[in-house]
């Protein structure tokens, strides 16, 4: 076994063409097509992935964002609730102010009409008492006038007992 | 004949280099296993140099 | 490992699927000449029957009867170049012990080639006993030459089916399954990491290359008797390819080492030179040796050890040489599998890394 005589031209030749033409062939028909769709493919996969981390980073965003928000509301809230006690309480105690001066105002006008009423009275009575005296003053004059020391001294006394009064 | 003994002499010196390489490589191996197949890819072309050092002896030696 | 899981399956597949097919009988495929009535039994006619398989064929024997001399196969046509193209089928020369007669001219098949002769077919042979005959440029569709076209044709259409499979679906299944991680791993663990960033423009050739070998490897384990790969000439093609490719491929940086090394004195150029020019041919050198002795060692071994179960009959009976011979050509076969993958990965991976080194960026 030789080598160069076992070198056979004719194969050699027929082995180049046949795999010149099997490389062009597989290349188009083959490689290329599968290579292009492996790395499309791979391209896909890291893309997809990529964007799945995107997806997860704005959902922490958003979750962040949901946690502000819950967290202003929260504080509008207790803010709202609050002003809102605030206001019962101030409500409460303006009502009362209110009620009080109102009472102290019907207590006060209560206390003038009874005042006046009083006084009223006290004159309505005063002039009954005028009158009743200057009836029984009449009586009584009328009776003592006709006795003229007697009018006399009635009237001083009288006059005296005014000036006491 | 002397090819033959050739052809032995070849054997010998081949068989030599390769459980050299071998060996060394298991010693890698064992000691880095992570590394297993980057240093079996290194091993495989080593022998394979030395296997085409052999077998060109073996055929000029024909 | 997986990938080496997915081709143990695959390799496994097609060798038992091929197996099966044929037959383990028809491994003492192709014959010679052999003279008829008598079969196979000494030494001296096994190892020739060997040599005989070792070399490419005319025709496409699968078994031949010994006691009667028939062969089982069919024969394959002849295109000699020869003062013009001539056409004829090989089953003209009668395996051999005919010569053929087309255009005017007398040819006749001397172990496996083609030899011009005169009517008589006689053969003048030298001092290794070589025939002096002038020996026409023969393209023949020889038996390698058929493996070849069946290896294309398998290759073409495992691969443009996966091809085709991407339009329906992104993620392949079934066959294309297999062939997938394939391709991806030539390209993720040769072509990438060998070449670096430009490594698509060779993606064409590695892949091709890788699966022709591959291919051709398994179909020279199956019983149909192919030999393709342990061709010298085949070889030398394959080797030749990869050759041109990284001298065209080589940049300034590449050429500059090889003529003119620099960082080193000029009598050291000078000496480097020659040097730097031998590594350049020896490199490919060593491919095309490495796979057609790897190959040829096992297809040479396998044979011997089936055999084993004809030369050691007369010593430890049938029963014992059979089985023997059995248990260890199958332990070998199955090494020849790995090689087989083994052989299409290095020759792949040193392509890459030839390219590699041609391609790099100095800096």
């Amino acid at each position: 076994m030789d080598l160069l005589n076992d070198f056979s031209p004719g194969l050699f030749i027929m082995q180049a063409v046949i795999l010149l033409i099997l490389i062009i062939l597989m290349r188009k028909f083959a490689w290329k097509p599968i290579l292009d769709a492996v790395s499309s493919r791979e391209e896909g996969i890291k893309d997809a992935l990529a964007s799945a981390e995107a997806a997860k980073k704005e959902m922490q965003n958003l979750q962040a964002d949901n946690e502000r928000i819950l967290q202003e509301a929260r504080a509008e809230r207790d803010g709202i609730l609050k002003d809102a006690r605030e206001l019962k309480t101030s409500m409460i105690a303006e009502a009362k102010a209110e009620a009080q001066a109102e009472a102290d105002k019907v207590v006060s006008q209560a206390q003038t009409q009874i005042q006046n009423e009083k006084k009223a009275a006290m004159a309505d009575l005063k002039k009954q008492v005028a009158s009743l005296s200057v009836e029984i003053a009449e009586k009584v004059v009328r009776n003592e006038l006709t006795n003229k020391n007697k009018q006399l001294e009635l009237v001083e006394s009288m006059l005296g007992d005014v000036v006491l009064n | 004949m002397y090819n033959l003994i050739g052809a032995g002499l070849i054997v010998i010196g081949g068989g030599i280099g390769l459980g050299q390489i071998g060996g060394k490589a298991m010693e890698a191996i064992a000691r880095q296993p992570e590394a297993a197949g980057k240093i079996q890819t290194a091993m495989i072309i080593i022998g394979a140099l030395l296997e085409g050092l052999a077998f060109g002896a073996l055929i000029l030696g024909k | 490992m997986n990938i080496f899981k997915k081709i143990r399956k695959a390799s496994i597949l097609f060798f038992f699927s091929l197996t099966v097919a044929f037959g383990y009988a028809n491994s003492f495929s192709d014959t010679a000449g052999n003279v008829q009535g008598n079969p196979i039994d000494t030494n001296e006619e096994i190892r020739d029957y060997i040599s005989h398989h070792l070399q490419d064929s005319h025709d496409f024997t699968l078994f031949t009867n010994g006691k009667t001399g028939k062969h089982v196969g069919f024969p394959l046509p002849v295109i000699i170049f020869d003062e013009g193209f001539k056409f004829f089928m090989s089953s003209k020369f009668h395996h051999g012990t005919a010569v053929a007669e087309s255009g005017g001219s007398y040819y006749k098949i001397y172990h496996g080639k083609i030899y011009k002769t005169n009517a008589q077919g006689d053969l003048t042979l030298d001092a290794h006993e070589h025939p002096t005959n002038k020996r026409p440029l023969d393209l023949s569709i020889t038996k390698s030459v058929l493996g070849m076209l069946l290896v294309g044709l398998i290759m073409i259409l495992l691969f443009s089916s996966l091809a085709k499979g991407y339009k329906k679906n992104a993620v392949p299944t079934g066959l294309s399954g297999i062939l997938e991680p394939l391709v991806l791993y030539v390209r993720d663990e040769i072509a990438a990491p060998n070449i670096g960033p430009k490594y698509r423009k060779y993606m064409g050739f590695l892949l091709t290359v890788f699966f022709f070998i591959w291919i051709s490897n398994l179909l020279g384990l199956t019983p149909l008797g192919f030999n393709i790969t342990g061709q010298i000439a085949v070889t030398v093609c394959l080797a030749l390819f990869t050759f041109i490719i990284v001298q065209f491929s080589g940049n300034k940086e590449y050429w500059k080492h090889i003529f003119w090394m620099p960082g080193v004195p000029v009598p050291m150029k000078i000496i480097l030179m020659p040097i730097e020019i031998l590594g350049m041919l020896t490199k490919p050198f060593s491919l095309l040796i490495r796979l057609f002795a790897n190959i040829t060692a096992g297809h040479f071994v396998v044979m011997s050890l089936i055999a084993l179960t004809i030369t050691m009959k007369a010593a430890f009976g049938p029963i014992a040489a059979t089985g023997t011979s059995l248990i260890l050509s199958l332990f070998i076969t199955v090494i020849e599998l790995l090689v087989a993958f083994l052989q299409a990965f290095i020759f792949t991976m040193l392509s890459a890394l030839f390219i590699g080194m041609a391609v790099e960026e100095h800096h």
